[in-house]
């Protein structure tokens, strides 16, 4: 089972991957349900509070009531909503969160992921699709609040999706592959993660990450004290949820993404391979929490000229430089 | 380059809406996200404040402006009191005036904090808000110890003070004072040197000092335009005049500037309650007062320096121990006049932005 992606399809192969899929998926559920305890308490910390401490030990189970409070919720739809577009945004929102998934090397035997020849591409391509069910979701509520956060987040994701592919063509041009695999273990052979040449690559990358998964100080489509709560104010219940997984389901991808493309994924020392990728990722989401709890929110002008005034030309200065190296090497 | 038309959008911010401090409602037409007129509605939260006044007792109407910016309920005690003493000459012992100063400027830092706090939320920022409350905990605190309650704090008394300071409270407010002259540092690392934060309060908002005066603003957004107006130096009330302190001003009537007047008056605040704790003495703290206080017959103003700006009490007195009429010159009220003028053209991220540092209290607005 271990090596089914170069085995020829057969019902064990075929079952292997769908008890991967089935595997990887319950990992990931309970990875954001730990991640948002894990917010919480990282967040507590550093404002001086307690966070979660009533449910189970330690607050463990706190993730665990919240997402049994949010299944029973009343389902509440607006009257004028658009019913269909309004139910259909949360599921166009979340399934490509867990699709790009599927590309991510785990571990250095990657055993239930998939070896695309095109992974990173598959995962830029399939993770912009969740601004159509944000935008969607804005449009169908019927509410100028969800309206203008919809459209805060369209023009913001296309802005930054933009920076974001083009600081990872410089890891991709160095590597010479576009398979997530591939590039891990080229940063293990060479005992050089992309981080050190890519530096640059590197903040625009975090930046834009950071942007791109609506995250303070670019949570512009939320923007709790303009907008509400922007594209899902009128999101109740388990739809509600949807949106919250979508979203931190896409701080554990980006993480594990940045992980793999500039700290060398699976690759260390003395660890095993998956603790390594762990342990990275951690590093990546803890980033993401340690910016929430510090800055405030950009404004929407300074938002996209920092996105194309700034970030875009350090893109192109990257792939430039790197190619540059890359020919005189 | 001809701009591309698009349909105007009439959005109501407010009364229910996590910016609006309060219950108050802004219909703005936006066309996208720019503001094209902009119309404060208040009267949300009215409870006909004035109209009370003139079947209560002065004494009795004291609790009453607890809760009209219920974030600096001392200062409106005073406001209150002090009127009353005027007007009908009633003297304050000296230990009294001394608790009185500490008390309201104590509350002045409280109430600045909560501006600091909530304007930082306002732009998005969880985390000075929750270090602000923190720090005011430590004020409300000292008050709940001195009066007994924690908002609405209702401690003075026509003639003086409720109750004197407990034993062992002088020595804390001192401690708080030190403690928060070092915690102010951190504000400064977090919020005034965060370049997002700048971008978002530099230049906007702005207003000259002529605008301000004519739109009779006072406190931190008149001064924010660099005109010194600051009724504890311009017309002293109180004791006052015996202490030490600056008038802070700004230089450009921006976001920025009131935001920074906010945190250096704080300080200064602080530096009056340093200076009273050290010299109050040791006496009555309640004067000599007649069991029904009348106000001789005729009209009578006095305001004090609010933490929002010049709070005044205008009485009409018949000679009775009621008021005939009583009208008090809010500042929150005032200040908000000037929002339309300055929403306009604005952004909707704007539009929080200056809302909130004009810095008001819809309690007091709406009164």
């Amino acid at each position: 089972m271990l090596h089914w992606q170069d085995q020829p399809l057969s019902l064990s192969t075929f079952l292997g991957m769908v008890i991967g899929a089935v595997v990887v998926l319950g990992f990931i559920l309970f990875v954001v349900m730990y991640l948002i305890y894990f917010e919480r308490k990282v967040i507590g910390w550093m404002q001086n509070r307690i966070g979660p401490n009533r449910v189970g030990p330690l607050g463990l189970l706190q993730s665990l009531a919240d997402v049994l409070k949010l299944l029973l919720k009343e389902d509440v739809i607006p009257a004028a909503a658009d019913r269909s577009l309004f139910m259909l945004a949360p599921i166009i929102a979340f399934a490509p969160s867990f699709m790009v998934l599927a590309v991510i090397p785990f571990s250095a035997t990657h055993v239930f992921t998939a070896g695309l020849n095109v992974g990173v591409l598959y995962y830029i391509a399939l993770s912009s699709m969740t601004i159509i069910g944000v935008v969607l979701g804005g449009w169908a509520s019927n509410n100028k609040y969800s309206l203008i956060g919809g459209m805060r987040s369209g023009a913001q994701m296309v802005s930054y999706e933009i920076p974001l592919g083009m600081s990872l063509i410089g890891v991709v041009l160095m590597d010479g592959s576009l398979n997530l695999n591939q590039i891990v273990e080229q940063q293990h052979a060479s005992h050089l993660w992309n981080i050190i040449p890519q530096i640059l690559g590197f903040c625009v990358f975090l930046i834009s990450a950071v942007a791109e998964l609506n995250r303070t100080p670019f949570d512009l489509p939320e923007a709790e004290s303009e907008l509400v709560a922007g594209y899902h104010t009128e999101y109740t219940g388990f739809r509600f949820a949807f949106f919250m997984l979508a979203e931190y389901v896409y701080v554990f991808a980006m993480s594990a993404l940045g992980a793999t493309m500039f700290l060398g994924g699976w690759s260390g020392p003395f660890l095993p391979g998956w603790l390594w990728f762990g342990i990275k990722t951690c590093v990546f989401i803890f980033f993401m929490y340690w910016i929430r709890a510090t800055m405030p929110r950009i404004r929407g002008d300074q938002l996209m000229s920092f996105s194309w005034k700034v970030l875009m030309p350090l893109a192109i200065l990257n792939i430039v430089i790197t190619a540059i190296v890359k020919v005189l090497l | 380059m001809a701009q591309i038309r698009t349909e105007e959008m009439l959005l109501n911010v407010g009364p229910q809406h996590p910016s609006t401090h309060g219950v108050f409602r802004l219909v703005v037409k936006v066309d996208g996200e720019t503001i094209v007129d902009a119309q404060p509605v208040i009267g949300y939260l009215h409870r006909g404040t004035e109209k009370l006044a003139e079947g209560l007792q002065y004494t009795q109407f004291i609790p009453y402006t607890d809760r009209l910016d219920y974030l600096s309920s001392m200062l409106n005690n005073f406001a209150i009191v002090h009127a009353v003493e005027e007007a009908a000459d009633i003297e304050v012992p000296e230990r009294a005036q001394y608790l009185r100063i500490i008390v309201a400027e104590l509350n002045r830092v409280a109430s600045h904090l909560v501006f600091l706090g909530t304007y930082l939320l306002d732009l998005g920022a969880m985390s000075p808000f929750l270090y602000a409350f923190q720090d005011r905990e430590q004020i409300v605190d000292l008050f709940n110890k001195i009066c007994g309650a924690r908002l609405t704090y209702n401690y003075m008394r026509v003639g003086g003070v409720r109750w004197d300071a407990p034993e062992g409270w002088i020595d804390e407010a001192k401690a708080f004072v030190k403690y928060m002259k070092d915690r102010m540092q951190l504000y400064h690392d977090l919020v005034t040197g965060n370049e997002i934060f700048l971008n978002r309060v530099k230049g906007i908002g702005k207003f000259d000092a002529a605008t301000a005066i004519n739109y009779s603003l006072s406190g931190i957004n008149l001064r924010s335009t660099g005109y010194k107006w600051d009724l504890r130096r311009d017309r002293p009330y109180s004791i006052y005049d015996r202490f030490d302190f600056e008038v802070i001003t700004g230089t450009n009537g921006d976001c920025y500037d009131r935001y920074i007047c906010h945190i250096q008056e704080l300080m200064e605040s602080l530096k009056i309650v340093e200076q009273a704790l050290e010299a109050i003495p040791e006496g009555p703290v309640l004067g000599k007062v007649p069991k029904l206080i009348r106000v001789p017959a005729g009209e009578y103003y006095s305001s004090i320096e609010g933490a929002r700006g010049e709070l005044g009490v205008y009485i009409v007195s018949e000679g009775k121990d009621k008021p005939y009429r009583l009208k008090l010159r809010k500042p929150s009220f005032v200040n908000l006049q000037i929002l339309r003028e300055l929403l306009i053209g604005q952004s909707m991220a704007n539009l929080i932005a200056i809302l909130g540092a004009v810095d008001i209290v819809l309690g007091e607005v709406d009164a």
